[in-house]
């Protein structure tokens, strides 16, 4: 182990630089978060992830953030385990009506101001599942959404450029 | 009627089946099969629904390779339960019930499974009727006794990962009973799946579960060729096998890494997760996808391997080379890690093999059932690889088994660059104008996906089974945690890592 640690702090590191926050996560969270809200998020986001029903493609990609490539903590974004902690939820997956209760319950669990973040083409509308007997058809059908991150499932790259353009947002209030 | 026998099993053969015999067969074989099945002559391979019928797919316990449909109708909705006499068949059975109003006679448990009284539908693949949405009372099994009490966990998990609702019944810090409760991502894929083209259907199977995208799709695809009568080109079934052993490479490294972080050994993740980002990255570069969906297609694939391609999947073959014996080695060595892992979680060979548990889980207790050998679909036949088995059957052989498989798939990898044949990439799929049906199976890095399909005499899907390794391994994982502390079961359950979604379909 202690050879795998020297090695670590001698090689060049993994992790790449910061990505342009994306334009269009910028242009859908347009003026969206005020001067309060600024001061209480500070330069960081803490996100609860719920999983409503997705193919567990976007949880790989959500996992990889933390990877040593992305990092995504030294952006002060952070995921916790408890939506009263939380200022963004994550939410994957079209919304199967088997999970549109627990959903809805943690959003109701977290404090304001929060934002919703729908991950994924199937969290956009439904996506490949659409028009199924056992699907809402996305998350904005059942929750108010702020901001799409569209993908099949989105990059962790895309991923990241979303967070820092909600990031960006609410710092700038 | 000619009728046909299978196995001691009397039946009437359906000409238009293909990939396996498949065999109409009256309520006393049905029973037959079922006792054959408990006995532990057959293992179960998947247990579906069909409008007015049921179909089990059964192999031969000692000869993998050998199976069959057996196919029973039920012009009174109901048909004799296999689950009373082999309890696998429990859930699927459970399934059937709630998609399709099909009964289980005499079953040992009829509560709902999958459907949790919102869908605003009962039996939507069989004769739906509209119903309340408010859900349904869920009857946990009772345990009683001195000191117990009960941790409800879920649907909501602290961490990022699927749905599901665990209940543990604790005496102390000792795990006395688990009981999940899944269905939370039901989606109603095989609804959807009626009618679809075959572009569409495909799609479709690659979101059953998207760390399978890739098994999946093969398995799809492989059993709308079987259907068809036709045979993919030899390029494209390289093409597939490369994608398949790239695919169980990322998620055997990332599982290797979440396990041991499960037993907070962080260090093995913060590696592992870079041998995966790497791996991910190496197949976006060949492919044009991380997760490689949307390549395999019926009749083929539908893009080719270029030089950059074989590059990039040789670079990452050798940094994996490079870097891997060392975690290993630093698995092996750390015993407050294998403090952990060793030991803990242990599923008993006889359970495995009585659930024919497939992937990892079987194979750490003793199952050598790997589909890539039981059948040697190509290119597998002409590859030279191990399956690696251990007997111990705890969350250390678990590991093991994906450390081993990882070293196979790396050579599997080589094998396939060094010989890849030029040539087409996709055979024409054209119309038969008759209906077909058509059964797979193909080993992903779970177990064993089975896709069962019928198509329309134009061509599209009348209807599609996929059933995921996950139904047979889940009920395992609350067997692997008794007597267990509630501490291990995230590193049980990780060591399982059953799908949710596939599941759940």
């Amino acid at each position: 182990m202690r050879k795998l640690l020297l090695q670590s702090l001698i090689r060049p590191i993994l992790t790449e630089k910061r990505p342009a926050p994306s334009q269009d996560a910028l242009r859908q969270l347009a003026g969206e978060v005020g001067a309060a809200a600024r001061r209480r998020l500070g330069r960081s986001l803490s996100i609860r992830a719920v999983d409503a029903g997705s193919c567990n493609d976007a949880e790989l990609e959500i996992h990889a953030l933390n990877n040593a490539f992305y990092d995504v903590e030294r952006f002060g974004i952070r995921f916790v385990a408890s939506p009263r902690h939380a200022d963004v939820l994550l939410v994957t997956g079209p919304v199967t009506r088997n999970m549109a209760q627990a959903l809805e319950r943690t959003w109701n669990a977290m404090p304001d101001p929060k934002w919703l973040v729908a991950v994924g083409d199937d969290a956009a509308d439904g996506g490949v599942f659409a028009g199924s007997y056992a699907c809402e058809g996305g998350v904005g059908a059942v929750l108010p959404v702020d901001l799409v991150i569209p993908g099949d499932p989105p990059s962790p790259k895309a991923l990241l450029e979303g967070l820092l353009a909600l990031l960006e947002r609410a710092d700038r209030g | 009627m000619t009728q046909r026998d299978w196995r001691g099993i009397s039946g009437r053969p359906v000409e238009r089946h293909h990939g396996a015999p498949r065999l109409e067969v009256d309520a006393e074989n049905w029973l037959a099969a079922a006792s054959a099945l408990s006995s532990g002559r057959f293992s179960l391979l998947g247990l579906w629904g069909d409008g007015g019928a049921v179909h089990m797919a059964v192999h031969v316990q000692d000869e993998p390779g050998d199976m069959a449909v057996l196919s029973l109708a039920c012009p009174d909705g109901a048909f004799p339960s296999v689950g009373r006499l082999h309890a696998p068949a429990i859930r699927l059975e459970r399934a059937i019930r709630d998609l399709f109003g099909l009964v289980p006679e005499d079953a040992p448990d009829l509560r709902p499974w999958l459907d949790h009284g919102r869908w605003g539908v009962r039996h939507p693949l069989g004769r739906a009727e509209p119903a309340a949405a408010d859900g349904d009372d869920y009857r946990f099994l009772p345990a009683e006794g001195e000191g117990l009490h009960v941790i409800p966990v879920g649907p909501v998990h602290a961490g990022i990962i699927e749905p599901g609702h665990f209940r543990f019944t604790v005496n102390g810090e000792t795990v006395v009973r688990l009981e999940a409760r899944l269905g939370y991502t039901h989606k109603g894929v095989e609804g959807l799946m009626r009618g679809a083209s075959l572009d569409r259907a495909v799609r479709l199977a690659g979101h059953v579960s998207g760390d399978s995208a890739v098994a999946y799709a093969l398995a799809f695809a492989r059993a709308a060729e079987a259907a068809l009568g036709l045979d993919a080109p030899a390029r494209a079934h390289h093409l597939r096998a490369l994608m398949a052993e790239t695919e169980r490479l990322a998620n055997h490294l990332g599982d290797i890494g979440a396990i041991c972080n499960d037993a907070a050994f962080s260090l093995m993740l913060a590696h592992c997760g870079v041998l995966r980002e790497r791996t991910l990255r190496a197949a976006e570069s060949a492919f044009g996808h991380r997760l490689m969906r949307g390549r395999i297609v019926p009749g083929g694939v539908t893009a080719d391997l270029a030089g950059e391609g074989v590059a990039a999947i040789r670079a990452l073959v050798a940094e994996i080379r490079a870097q891997f014996p060392a975690l290993v080695a630093l698995y092996d060595n750390t015993t407050s890690l294998q403090d952990r892992t060793v030991a803990t979680g242990v599923l008993k060979p006889e359970l495995a093999r009585r659930f024919a548990a497939g992937g990892p889980v079987g194979r750490a207790s003793g199952r050598s059932f790997d589909a890539r050998k039981a059948f040697a679909y190509a290119p597998y036949g002409r590859l030279a690889f191990s399956v690696p088995v251990f007997e111990e059957g705890d969350v250390n052989a678990r590991i093991w088994v994906r450390v081993r498989e990882v070293e196979a798939s790396l050579s599997l990898i080589e094998q396939l660059l060094g010989s890849l044949p030029e040539g087409p990439l996709d055979a024409r799929v054209a119309p038969v104008n008759e209906p077909r049906e058509g059964i797979a199976i193909v080993e992903g890095f779970r177990g064993d996906v089975l896709v069962w399909l019928r198509l329309g005499a134009d061509g599209d899907v009348e209807r599609c089974h996929l059933r995921d390794p996950s139904w047979f391994q889940w009920p395992l994982l609350e067997a692997a945690v008794e007597g267990n502390i509630v501490a291990d079961f995230p590193l049980c359950n990780k060591s399982f890592n059953c799908s949710y979604s596939g599941h759940d379909l």
